[in-house]
């Protein structure tokens, strides 16, 4: 496959084949973490031009039914070592049909600009009329006017938080889904970068029609046809507040406590009833698993309403839900929207204000440094100026919050309650030990990467040792670094079996000769090796003792034992990079 | 005759289910372009989904237009002669649906055969393969 190169400093492109790569690495986070350790300069400031952005797609992209996300790869603003994050939406098809299996975005831009990718052709748009617009919504909407092919383009673009480098701004992917994590949007911004469009008219032609419908057929009829994938279609991720809340495993006001007691007014049944108006689902991918909701805010006494529209998902309830104690789904929407239109990573807004409002009660901040606002539980309405006053930053306490909880409170204090682990705000579990070791070590230190909070459920109803957990674990790490080099989505994880994936693969003719779990755990090994030079030391790192203070699903956490667990980790990890 | 019917437009959720199977089948392709059912959006994806698919008109425009007799009316539905065809395109224009788009390789138009391969992978009951008795 094709990498495209981009280089912002000189306006100039150039497309190589790289086969090498997606050959050895398939594609996604494997060839991604190669680009990065290709393109990114040791030690180099995450927020200077010097910072490469890379964006991988797999060899069954668009080719087989949920194969539709793409990875992002870069040096994480927010924790100074690995960025990694994956969002979906058109654009990984337009990739695709563009020509590419990569793009590395290089340099910076001496003012604003947009680029316009469509198949061979790279356009160096001047951006300073768009930039500086309030909302991410805006410029979708103009950038669609001016660009070609509705329907089959992408457009990403960052919001106000990007461009003022909030570390924790996110990608706005085809206005319904994002890069969310680790602050991919920050880096767009430090590049004077605004947005991409993409599209392309290349198609790829079968081998092999026969064995490729066989290998499609099987993938979309268990997809389609079963209820393996039922439940992110329906409910859709937000099924799981009120079973999380039944077990404490939803971190509430900070994680001082693990149930909410409002649960019901923000659970998916609730959203479902109430507020759910549409499904819409990425190219590709029959599940359709994005949820619209609407909101009609009347304004004035003449039946006149605002008509807001936003997608929701579980980790945006509980960020800006449960963790902030705010107990009605409107005003869980009101925060979404927020943070959806700036451009903030919607779960660690959370933990950042879960901390702020924290700190507030513990007298660590005083009205001074909040200017003026009174952060409580539940006040969504102080929360909604908060957020403003992190994109803008008008004083050093918000520009403190700008740079994450793990900074805010090495300056304030209150770092026992500050929700991160391994530099990054918690996803939103408390259920045990597994989930905060998987945290910790996992690459991009996601929920998603070994999902520690299931092997914890798993744990409740059949016990396992410390060491075990921590086999599975890393097995799930090395899996999942294979699955994000296909790069499907994770929701269909069950579906692509090794023997389904090597179907898929050999119906378009690819051939791999190692083993699926040998590659992940190679693509794992880059990646913690592109982390320890960035300065990670996993034994850097303590568990806040928060974690140890409220009853998570497993019961109350013993700090020996995780503290047993991550050396475990540790050892393997080490011996990997050693090896 | 057989008709693809977009019976329930207001539930596409924009998978393209359809237009990948329409490509796949009939030209062996992965494409978005290489079909002959279009879905695009309209004013963002915010908005709901336009899906342009042939009407299968009982008198078509597409056939009056075709100056060398490539489009022809059969068993109610058009049926494309690759042969008699020169890519002069005026079906397309004659189509103000836009239902007929161009393979841009070799300028022949993409006439929908109806053979209903589209509404079987459509997850959202969207469209319906529908038999008509030809009067």
């Amino acid at each position: 496959m094709d990498v495209l190169y981009i280089d912002l400093d000189r306006e100039e492109f150039k497309i190589k084949d790289r086969h090498d790569l997606f050959d050895r690495y398939i594609g996604g986070c494997g060839v991604g973490i190669n680009l990065l350790q290709e393109n990114c300069p040791g030690g180099v400031d995450p927020l200077s031009p010097g910072n490469p952005i890379i964006f991988a797609i797999g060899p069954l992209t668009s080719a087989f039914p949920t194969c539709t996300k793409v990875a992002a790869m870069f040096k994480s603003p927010l924790t100074g070592e690995l960025g990694e994050s994956y969002a979906g939406g058109r654009l990984g098809p337009s990739i695709r049909f563009a020509g590419y299996g990569a793009i590395v975005i290089k340099g910076g831009a001496e003012n604003p600009v947009y680029l316009s990718i469509h198949d061979d052709e790279v356009f160096f748009n001047d951006a300073r009329s768009i930039w500086g617009i309030s909302s991410s919504y805006t410029v979708g909407k103009i950038l669609r006017r001016l660009e070609p092919a509705p329907g089959r383009r992408s457009i990403i673009r960052i919001g106000p938080a990007g461009e003022n480098l909030v570390r924790y701004a996110n990608v706005n992917v085809d206005t319904f889904r994002h890069f969310g994590r680790l602050g991919l949007g920050a880096v767009f911004g430090c590049k004077n970068l605004k947005a991409i469009a993409i599209s392309g008219s290349k198609d790829i032609i079968i081998p092999d029609r026969k064995e490729y419908k066989e290998a499609y057929q099987e993938l979309y009829d268990v997809i389609v046809n079963t209820d393996s994938l039922k439940k992110y279609h329906d409910y859709g991720t937000t099924i799981n507040v009120n079973p999380l809340n039944n077990i404490k495993g939803l971190p509430t006001k900070n994680l001082k406590e693990s149930c909410f007691e409002y649960a019901e007014n923000i659970s998916g049944e609730h959203f479902a009833e109430n507020f759910l108006s549409r499904h819409k689902a990425c190219t590709g991918c029959p599940v359709g698993c994005i949820h619209i909701a609407t909101l009609q805010i009347p304004f004035s006494e003449g039946f006149e309403f605002e008509t807001r529209i936003m997608p929701y998902d579980y980790e945006l309830i509980y960020a800006l839900g449960s963790l902030l104690g705010v107990p009605m789904a409107e005003n869980v929407m009101h925060l979404i929207e927020k943070v959806d239109h700036l451009g903030l990573d919607a779960m660690t807004t959370g933990t950042v204000l879960s901390w702020a409002t924290e700190a507030y009660e513990e007298h660590l901040i005083s009205k001074q440094d909040t200017m003026g606002l009174a952060f409580s539980w539940g006040d969504s309405r102080t929360y909604l100026k908060a957020i403003d006053n992190i994109v803008k930053q008008p004083n050093e306490f918000y520009r403190a919050l700008a740079k994450g909880e793990v900074y805010a409170s090495e300056k304030y204090g209150g770092e026992d309650f500050a929700l991160a682990l391994g530099g990054l705000g918690i996803a939103g579990y408390h259920t045990g030990k597994a989930n905060i070791v998987g945290h910790i070590g996992a690459p991009r230190h996601g929920h998603l990467d070994n999902a520690g909070y299931s092997l914890d459920q798993k744990a409740l109803k059949k016990p396992m040792t410390p060491e075990e957990m921590v086999d599975r674990l890393l097995e799930e790490d090395y899996w999942r670094c294979f699955v994000n080099s296909l790069v499907i989505c994770l929701f269909a994880r069950g579906v692509y079996t090794e023997e389904r994936v090597k179907k898929a693969m050999e119906s378009l003719g690819i051939e791999t000769e190692r083993s699926f779990m040998e590659i992940g755990e190679e693509i794992f090994k880059l990646k913690y090796k592109f982390k320890t030079q960035e300065g990670f030391n996993l034994q850097d790192f303590n568990v806040p003792r928060r974690f140890f203070e409220t009853e998570s699903s497993s019961g109350m956490l013993d700090e020996e034992e995780i503290t047993h667990m991550l050396g475990l980790y540790r050892k393997r990890v080490d011996a990997l990079i050693e090896d | 005759m057989r008709r693809i019917k977009v019976k329930n437009p207001e539930r596409c959720i924009g998978c393209m289910g359809c237009v990948f199977a329409c490509a796949r089948t009939r030209y062996g392709v992965i494409s978005t372009d290489q079909s002959a059912i279009k879905v695009k959006t309209q004013g963002g994806i915010e908005t709901e989904f336009a899906i342009i698919a042939c009407r299968a008109c009982r008198d078509p425009a597409c056939v009056h237009a075709c100056p060398t007799g490539a489009l022809m009316l059969k068993d109610g539905n058009v049926r494309f002669d690759e042969k008699k065809c020169t890519g002069c395109r005026k079906c397309g224009e004659a189509c103000l649906v836009g239902a007929i788009t161009f393979n841009e390789d070799n300028n022949m138009p993409i006439i929908c055969v109806h053979c209903g391969n589209c509404a079987r992978y459509c997850p959202h009951d969207v469209l319906e393969l529908e038999k008509i008795e030809v009067a």
